[in-house]
């Protein structure tokens, strides 16, 4: 652990040192290449925050409605058939939107059950090895005014069906009773 | 695609809500997230334009043009309709080291500009090339090999070893990426 939280610290002040000192070593003029990118980096980010917008505040609507809650319900009978833990699902669920917004149910399940409970552990494993789809597809194709996405959805969906499966089945092999 | 789900979604929760009684909070719901969208926003300005702004030094510098040569097998067999040397190689290859990284805000804009770069290549504008697909699959698999967010969520609710989880998500990882490619592939060959 202290290994990795090492690593986690120096990254980003390794970043600047390894990038500064090779970009000063090919003789760029680093302060303004620096500002052109920065302009570049506004310009994408209010292209994104429309969609940004729209998906959080849908996913929050979604939240106080119960609306997540009665989709447990309905989905529990199977979840608990494939020995998914129906607490598991609105994150799975939010996760798949937004990844901000799963962040939220993600520390009430740790709250609940902590973080080293089975729940704690399948979470812990099951968010690391998924994407945000919505999001992050709604936002680039967005760019580049593709309506046509063709099999782009149903890809990332099966690859994090994997993930979710691969996550359980890990889960119950290393940690299960 | 995302008319049906966004319209849905809030559709379906003010239905509920009705139901539920929960109607008031969807009120409230709606007008904190608005302002919490905004806020994350100005958070992601400021993240997204600090990490663009190295990324330029080093792109000016060549930097990511011997990261993707590095790479380049690897992109040719993923892309195969993407000459070689062309930019959105280059983007392709930042986009996939950010990722790996758990750079996630930093992957961003290489990500959007790998997809202008393969609109540049596609014949129909209107809809996804062969070599989008195959992107944005990869990119959706979760390549992020150390869950860093996690790490420090699971410390923080005082887990006994919160980086016990690092193997099993590195192995969980590997198997959504190495499905979504073997999906994008298969796909690749049936579709016309």
């Amino acid at each position: 652990m202290r290994v990795i939280n090492m690593i986690s610290d120096l990254m980003i002040p390794l970043i600047f040192v390894g990038i500064i000192t090779y970009g000063l070593a090919k003789r760029v003029n680093v302060f303004e290449s620096f500002l052109e990118g920065v302009m570049d980096g506004f310009q994408v980010v209010v292209k994104i925050l429309p969609t940004f917008l729209g998906l959080v505040v849908a996913v929050g609507i979604l939240r106080a409605s119960g609306a997540l809650e009665l989709i447990t319900m309905v989905l529990s009978p199977f979840s608990e058939w494939v020995h998914f833990p129906p607490s598991l699902i609105p994150i799975a669920l939010t996760k798949f939107v937004s990844s901000s917004a799963a962040t939220g149910l993600i520390l009430d399940l740790f709250k609940v059950f902590g973080p080293d409970s089975l729940e704690g552990r399948m979470t812990s494993i099951m968010i690391g090895s998924t994407e945000t789809i919505l999001y992050t597809m709604s936002v680039y194709f967005m760019v580049i005014k593709v309506k046509d996405t063709r099999y782009t959805l149903s890809g990332a969906i099966v690859s994090n069906l994997a993930g979710i499966a691969a996550s359980v089945v890990l889960t119950y092999i290393l940690f299960g009773a | 695609m995302l008319n049906k789900i966004w319209s849905g979604m809030i559709l379906l929760s003010v239905i509920v809500a009705a139901f539920t009684g929960n109607i008031g909070e969807v009120g409230t719901a709606a007008i904190t997230s608005s302002k919490e969208a905004i806020t994350l926003g100005l958070t992601l300005l400021g993240v997204i334009s600090l990490w663009t702004g190295l990324m330029r030094i080093g792109e000016d510098a060549g930097m990511m043009d011997g990261l993707a040569k590095k790479m380049k097998p690897l992109l040719r067999w993923l892309f195969p309709d993407v000459p070689d040397d062309h930019p959105a190689q280059k983007h392709i290859a930042t986009n996939f080291i950010a990722n790996l990284l758990g750079l996630g805000w930093a992957a961003t804009p290489p990500g959007l500009e790998a997809m202008k770069s393969l609109q540049t290549l596609n014949p129909d504008k209107q809809r996804a090339s062969k070599a989008m697909c195959t992107f944005m699959i990869v990119n959706m698999s979760s390549l992020q090999l150390i869950p860093i967010n996690m790490l420090a969520y699971r410390a923080q609710y005082g887990s006994a070893n919160p980086s016990e989880i690092v193997g099993p998500a590195i192995l969980a990882t590997l198997i959504s990426t190495l499905v979504g490619v073997a999906f994008a592939k298969i796909m690749e060959r049936v579709v016309r």
